[in-house]
C-alpha cells in the first residue's frame, strides 16, 4: 500500500479579529488526492502561493487537514495518539537552513531528533555517525554550524531527519536559498539517499533540472493538483505548464519551438542530450528523402 | 560596537578548562563573584585577583578574548565609579564645587571598579571555555531541584540554547541591514540621544520581523523533528563527573576557605 494517501484534502488559512472570530477564511489546498508509493522520488512542482508547502505540512501533521484525511504509512494525521509516531515515519527539510538547525555544534544538531525520540545514548551516536556520513558531512562533525555554506548546512538538514530513520522525507524548496554548487550537493545527497536507503522523497522545488529524474511530477495550481505524471509525460505538455506559469526543462522548450515551427520531434524532450538525439534523427530522415 | 559581547562565543582549546563538566564551571564562577562581594579587604582582592590570573592562565584562552567583555560594560562602570566617588559621606579630600570627595569614596569606587571587572572576566572565563550546549546543559542540570516546585527548568534551558545559537546570527543580520540602510544614506552615527534612537528605527524594524520569522520557522523545525518539551527525552551527551571534576571542586572549596582566612586576619591586622 502507498506510504502517503490524502484523499479530499482541503485546508483553510483562517484570520481571526480580536474577539477570536473568524473574520475570513483562504483555502490554499483545495480537494487534493495524493498517492505515493513506498521509494518513489516524487516532485512538485507550482507557482508561487499554489499551496504546496501547506500541502507538504500536511504530511508530518504540522497542519491537520480542514476537510479530507491524510494517512501516512497507515496512519491518520488527525489520530492525536500517533503524532509522534509520523513525525517520525515522514521527517521534513525547510528551505532556511539557518531556521531549522538547532545545535550548536554539528553532530549535536543531527543528534535532536533521536533524543526528542528517546532513543538510547549509544544508538544515538550509532545514527548520528550513520546518517552524517550518508550526507557526506562526517568529517564536520564537531564544527559549529554557522561555519558552514548553506549546502553543507542543509546537507546537515537532512541528515538530522535521516537519524530519525523515516520513511518517507519531505523537502520544501531545500536548494532555495542555495547556489548552483550547493544546489547540486543536495539533489545528488537526496537522490542517493533515495536511490540507496530506498527513503521516499517529496521534492517541492522550482528547479526544472530537479525533475526531470523524479518517478512522477506533481503540478499545483491554486490549491489544485492539475497535473500529474512521470517527467516526460507532464513535460510533453508545455502549453499547459505555461498556462499554469510554470518554467520548462530548456532542452523542453527549444523542442516545443521547433515543433511548432513545423519540425517533427518526439514530445517530451528533457535533456540536451535526447534534444541533440532527435534533432540528428530528424536530419538523417530528411537526407534519406 | 554589538559584536563586542562575548557572551556565547565559545573559543576552542584544549585545556583542562575546556574539558571540565559545566557544572563545575558555574559552581567556580558562583563562588568566585560570591568571594567578591563577600570578603572586601585589600588582600582578599589579591586572592582573587592570583585566582583569576591562574584560571586564565589554565585556560589557554588569549587575554584579549576575556578583555573584550569590558567594552560592553565601560558606560555602567564610569557611572557606578563617579557615584561612589561623589556620594558616599566621610572625610573629605578635596571639593569639586558642591560635591565633595571622600577618602570611603574613592575607597569604594576603587573596589566596586575592581569587582564589576572581575565579575565580567570571571564570567567570560566560562562562557570562553564551555561550548553553549554544554552551558545549558549544565544550567539545566544544576536547577533540576527547581523543576519541583514548577520551574520549567528544561523550557528555560532550551530557550538559552537557542538563543545563544542565535545570537551570531542576529548580530550578522543586523550588520547586513546597518550597510543595506547605510547604502541609502541612512545615518546611524551623528546627532544626539533621541535622534540616534530615531535613527534605530529603521534597523530595528527589519530585524524584529526577521527574528520573528526565524522564530516561527525554528519552532516548526522543532516539531516536525519530534520535539515536544523534556519528558522522555534521552541526551546524547549526558553530563558525567569525571576525577577532575571532584578536584576542581575540593579546590574550590580550599580557594573559598583561604579566601576566609585571608580575608579575616587581613581584617585583623587592619584592626591592630
Ligand atoms: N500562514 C499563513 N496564513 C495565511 N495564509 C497563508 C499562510 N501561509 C500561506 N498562506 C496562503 O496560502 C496559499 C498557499 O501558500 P503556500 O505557502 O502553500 O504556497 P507555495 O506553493 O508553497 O508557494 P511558494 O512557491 O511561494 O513557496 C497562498 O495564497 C498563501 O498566501
Ligand atoms: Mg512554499
Amino acid at each position: 500500500m502507498g506510504i502517503i494517501k490524502a484523499r479530499h484534502v482541503a485546508f483553510d488559512y483562517l484570520r481571526m479579529d480580536e474577539e477570536g472570530q473568524v473574520e475570513s477564511r483562504s483555502r490554499a489546498v483545495d480537494d487534493v488526492d495524493l498517492d505515493v508509493e513506498a521509494g518513489d522520488f516524487v516532485a512538485i512542482l507550482g507557482h508561487n502561493g499554489s499551496g504546496k508547502s501547506t500541502l507538504a505540512k500536511h504530511i508530518n501533521a504540522i497542519l491537520l487537514p480542514t476537510e479530507g484525511t491524510v494517512f501516512v504509512d497507515g496512519k491518520d494525521t488527525q489520530d492525536e495518539s500517533k503524532l509522534w509516531e509520523i513525525r517520525q515515519s515522514a521527517g521534513m527539510v525547510f528551505q532556511n537552513p539557518d531556521n531549522q538547525i538547532i545545535g550548536t555544534i554539528v553532530d549535536e544538531d543531527v543528534g535532536f531528533g533521536p533524543e526528542n525520540m528517546g532513543v538510547p545514548q549509544d544508538e544515538i551516536w550509532q545514527r548520528v555517525e550513520e546518517s552524517l556520513k550518508a550526507v557526506g558531512m562526517w568529517e564536520y562533525r564537531s564544527h559549529s554550524p554557522n561555519k558552514l555554506s548553506g549546502g553543507q548546512k542543509q546537507r546537515v538538514a537532512i541528515a538530522g531527519v535521516v537519524a530519525m530513520r523515516p520513511k518517507c522525507i519531505v523537502l520544501d524548496e531545500p536548494t532555495a536559498m542555495l547556489d548552483p554548487n550547493g544546489r547540486q550537493e543536495v539533489i545528488r545527497t537526496v537522490r542517493e539517499l533515495n536511490r540507496r536507503e530506498h527513503v521516499t522523497v517529496l521534492l517541492i522545488t522550482h528547479y526544472m533540472e530537479e525533475v526531470i529524474h523524479a518517478d512522477k511530477v506533481i503540478v499545483m495550481d491554486q490549491g489544485k493538483i492539475v497535473m500529474q505524471g512521470t517527467p516526460r509525460e507532464v513535460f510533453s505538455h508545455v502549453g499547459e505548464l505555461k498556462r499554469f506559469r510554470l518554467d520548462v526543462p530548456q532542452a523542453t522548450l527549444v523542442a516545443y519551438e521547433l515543433q511548432k515551427a513545423g519540425i517533427a520531434l518526439p514530445d517530451g524532450i528533457l535533456s540536451n542530450e535526447e534534444l541533440i538525439g532527435a534533432l540528428e534523427a530528424y536530419r538523417k530522415k530528411r537526407q534519406n528523402k | 560596537m554589538l559584536r563586542d559581547i562575548t557572551l556565547g562565543q565559545y573559543y576552542p582549546a584544549n585545556s583542562v578548562l575546556h574539558k571540565l563538566d559545566p557544572r563545575v564551571k558555574l559552581a567556580g564562577t558562583m563562588v568566585f563573584i560570591v568571594s567578591l562581594f563577600a570578603f572586601r579587604s585589600a588582600e582578599a582582592y589579591i586572592g582573587a585577583t592570583l585566582f583569576l590570573a591562574a584560571v586564565i592562565r589554565i585556560s589557554k584562552v588569549p587575554l584579549k578574548f576575556m578583555l573584550k567583555g569590558l567594552k560592553s560594560i565601560i558606560f555602567l562602570m564610569m557611572l557606578t565609579v563617579v557615584f561612589n566617588l561623589f556620594l558616599t559621606r566621610g572625610t573629605v579630600v578635596f571639593r569639586l564645587g558642591f560635591l565633595a570627595v571622600t577618602e570611603e569614596g574613592i575607597e569604594t569606587a576603587v573596589f566596586m571598579a575592581i569587582r564589576l571587572v572581575y565579575l565580567i572576566i570571571g564570567s567570560s572565563v566560562m562562557t570562553l571555555t564551555t561550548t553553549p550546549n554544554d552551558l545549558t546543559d549544565g544550567l539545566e542540570k544544576a536547577m533540576r531541584p527547581l523543576g519541583k516546585v514548577r520551574v520549567p527548568v528544561h523550557e528555560i534551558a532550551m530557550m538559552m540554547s537557542i538563543a545563544l545559537r542565535f545570537i551570531p546570527i542576529l548580530l550578522e543580520e543586523t550588520d547586513k541591514i546597518m550597510k543595506a540602510q547605510m547604502a541609502r544614506g541612512a545615518d546611524f552615527e551623528s546627532g544626539g540621544l533621541i535622534q540616534k534612537a530615531k535613527n534605530m528605527i529603521p534597523l530595528l524594524v527589519p530585524l524584529f520581523i526577521s527574528a520573528f520569522r526565524r522564530a516561527n520557522d525554528l519552532a516548526m523545525a522543532m516539531e516536525a523533528r519530534g520535539y515536544h518539551g523534556g519528558e522522555g527525552r534521552t541526551k546524547m551527551k549526558p553530563l558525567v563527573y569525571r576525577g577532575r571534576d571532584k578536584i576542581a571542586y575540593l579546590l574550590l572549596l580550599l580557594y573559598l576557605v583561604l579566601m576566609f582566612l585571608v580575608n579575616r586576619i587581613g581584617f585583623f591586622a587592619g584592626l591592630i
